[in-house]
């Protein structure tokens, strides 16, 4: 369970102060699905990056569990991300030397997981995304839709309790678009992970359970009606 | 994980990791040829110290420089008999000490009894100048009575005497030949130290320990070949003849000493019984050579101790501005090279870690340790070090090759005729340093050796280049925050 207290975050860059979030609070029930949605330099990444313990807030804290993420130690914090956390980039962020299998290996390296099981799991979790065919190839090889697929099977390997997906569908073509969110809405349920998105797409942000709106780092919160499986099935509404 | 990453990365960025290798090849193939070609000048050195000191010797003693006695003469002296013949053949040899400076014998023993002494021999080296050749009287004639046919000897040398009714000399004159050179006195029951100890006897054989005082010669190969001396030869020394056993080659260069005669012989033809003109005197440790020159100096008064080192010092010629170029300009221009070799390769590190912010970023976001990362980048660059490493490696043994291939001569002289002090060094077996002013010269071919010691230097470099490009992109990757992941995708 994720706890969110008075999180503020503030840039300095020479005289100029910018204040990214303003005293943000947001409880987050494991299994939820929250989606972030706001305006460019809203302050979405930045919530994301504190969610994640990437970053630390500048005041306030970020409760994991109970462990506060703003607090304790930078092994410490490695080890949860790497245990905890799996995360999705908008722009993938494969290696690109590394083939498919070998870059969802990236994912369990931290953990020490020996080679051959560490294949395995790759190669499984592949396979779980459609991509049982493409373990030897190469990021250049693949379609943006595919590297996505890739990196959400990077993701998901090593069995995280979150995660986080800073806009997944930013860089795909709108039929990609569904099958990746379809994708996710599936593993989400399946796994029963805590899901945090960031996007800018509205039609997106409408279906989720819980829409958090970002804006000059101030936050808002939305309930709305939740949808079930298949929801992303090529039925999103413009 | 790491080695696949590794070999994969390597690949992506070829021209870079080629650059980074070439120029750390550069620097360490420079460090090797500088080295070899160095070492190659120690070794040259060596030889010409060898052969001209005595192989095994550490150090010599001879007696200390004292200015000479008013009145005396420095110069030869030579007799001749006036005899009343029409032609006098004559022929004399001046024997001198080399240097006019000798020791008593007895100081072998007691240089010898000294505390980190192995083994001391004397030598009594003399300078023999052979005068040959012959006057022819003139004949005295009168001016005032040249018909009566009368006829006056005039004195050796001819020559004329003029004046009015007084006898004319006529005709007369002398014809001499001057040949000088070397003869060493030896230790026969020692040959091991001393001045016979840098030849090989290639005809006949060397003394036996019995030949103390036998008159017999061992003569160099130059100077048996000018003389036309072979094994059973003989030749006289100031009346003392002597029988040739053997012919000596110098290990290297020409010999400075002509003929090798038995001590006591020498000293007798030398007029200095009980004298050597060098102590010959070989260490128990090499790294205890400057103790035992500072006990010698102490305990034997009147003595100057001349080590290999302080002989070394003297060499001049080409050899000694080549190991001087090598030394200086050569070090300082490897040192150089490496810098900057080390320079690009840590500059081009951190910016290859630069333009892969986001991959670093992604694997910390991924939960991968600093120390892992760091380990991923310091790993590619040392491999970027040992390719150029062995690249390096292998341009240096080239050029190694080349020089040894190319053997290139270089002079040496030895004992430049400064004379005082410790200049003029040596000059040649029992010259003994400062001893003689006459300087030696010898030609020796330049090779470059490639040790072991070299390439484990090479391999070191190649360590090191690598590791600092490494600590540089290291230390600047394990300082990236995972949020520059998402950041440089926003």
């Amino acid at each position: 369970m994720y706890r969110l207290t008075g999180v503020t975050k503030r840039y300095t860059r020479g005289k100029e102060t910018v204040e990214a979030l303003r005293g943000v609070d947001l409880t987050i029930a494991d299994g939820d699905q929250l989606v972030i949605q706001g305006p460019t330099g809203g302050g979405k990444s930045t919530l994301l990056q504190m969610i994640g313990g990437l970053d630390r807030p500048t005041e306030g804290s970020v409760e994991l569990d109970g462990v506060d993420l703003a607090r304790i130690g930078e092994t410490r914090l490695t080890r949860v991300r790497a245990e905890n956390i799996g995360i999705i980039f908008q722009s993938f962020n494969l290696i690109p030397t590394l083939t498919a299998q070998e870059n969802v290996e990236t994912a369990l390296v931290p953990l020490g997981v020996k080679p051959a099981e560490r294949r395995e799991r790759a190669a499984e979790a592949l396979r779980s995304v459609g991509l049982g065919e493409r373990l030897g190839h190469a990021p250049s090889e693949m379609s943006g839709g595919q590297q996505q697929r890739v990196a959400i099977a990077r993701a998901l390997v090593k069995k995280p309790k979150v995660l986080l997906a800073d806009e997944p569908t930013g860089n795909l073509d709108e039929g990609t678009r569904d099958d990746i969110m379809a994708l996710l809405e599936g593993l989400w349920r399946e796994h029963g992970l805590t899901f945090v998105m960031v996007t800018h797409d509205s039609s997106i942000a409408r279906r989720a359970p819980r829409l958090a709106t970002i804006a000059a780092g101030r936050l808002t919160l939305t309930e709305q009606q939740p949808y079930g499986v298949g929801a992303y099935d090529g039925q999103i509404a413009h | 994980m790491f080695g696949i990453y590794l070999k994969r990365e390597l690949g992506r960025r070829k021209k870079a990791a080629l650059v980074i290798a070439l120029g750390l090849a550069l620097g360490i193939a420079l460090v090797i040829t500088v080295d070899s070609v160095s070492a190659g000048m120690t070794q040259a050195q060596d030889k010409v110290l060898k052969s001209l000191y005595g192989l095994g010797t550490d150090m010599t003693v001879t007696k200390a420089r004292s200015a000479p006695k008013a009145g005396s003469s420095q110069g030869p002296n030579f007799k001749f008999d006036a005899k009343s013949s029409g032609s006098n053949k004559q022929s004399s040899d001046r024997v001198m000490t080399q240097g006019g400076q000798a020791l008593s014998s007895s100081l072998v023993g007691k240089v010898g009894a000294q505390k980190g002494v192995a083994s001391a021999v004397g030598a009594l080296t003399l300078n023999v100048t052979k005068v040959d050749g012959s006057f022819t009287q003139g004949k005295a004639k009168s001016s005032t009575s040249s018909s009566s046919g009368s006829q006056q000897q005039g004195g050796p040398g001819g020559g004329t005497s003029s004046g009015g009714g007084q006898p004319q000399v006529q005709g007369g004159g002398a014809d001499f030949s001057v040949n000088s050179y070397s003869v060493a006195g030896i230790d026969v029951t020692n040959q091991d130290l001393g001045p016979l100890a840098t030849s090989k006897i290639t005809s006949g054989t060397t003394f036996t320990s019995a030949q103390t005082n036998a008159k017999v010669a061992v003569v160099g190969k130059s100077f048996a070949k000018t003389k036309k001396y072979k094994v059973g030869s003989t030749f006289t020394i100031s009346g003392t003849k002597f029988t040739v056993i053997g012919i000596a080659t110098p290990d290297s260069g020409d010999s400075t000493t002509d003929v090798f005669v038995p001590l006591k012989q020498a000293q007798t033809l030398g007029d200095a019984k009980n004298k050597v003109t060098t102590i010959y005197v070989k260490a128990t440790d090499s790294q205890q050579i400057a103790a035992v020159k500072k006990a010698i100096q102490s305990h034997i008064s009147g003595t100057t101790v001349t080590t290999s080192a302080d002989l070394a010092s003297t060499v001049s010629g080409s050899l000694s501005t080549a190991s001087d170029l090598a030394t200086s300009v050569g070090k300082w221009l490897s040192v150089a090279v490496l810098a900057a070799a080390f320079l690009v390769a840590a500059l081009l590190t951190s910016a290859a870690v630069s333009r892969r912010v986001r991959e670093f970023g992604t694997l910390k976001a991924l939960g991968w340790p600093s120390r892992k990362v760091t380990r991923q980048v310091v790993g590619e660059s040392m491999v970027n070090g040992l390719i150029g490493g062995g690249l390096g490696i292998a341009l240096g043994l080239a050029a190694a090759y080349t020089v040894t291939a190319i053997s290139p001569k270089l002079t040496a002289q030895l004992g430049s005729g400064s004379g005082g002090g410790m200049g003029g060094a040596g000059g040649g077996p029992g010259g003994g340093p400062g001893q003689q002013s006459a300087s030696s010269s010898m030609e020796i071919a330049l090779s470059a050796p490639v040790s072991l010691t070299t390439i484990a230097l090479a391999v070191g470099l190649a360590v090191t280049g690598g590791l600092i490009a490494g600590a540089m992109g290291g230390w600047r990757a394990s300082r990236m925050r995972p949020a520059d992941a998402l950041r440089s995708v926003s």
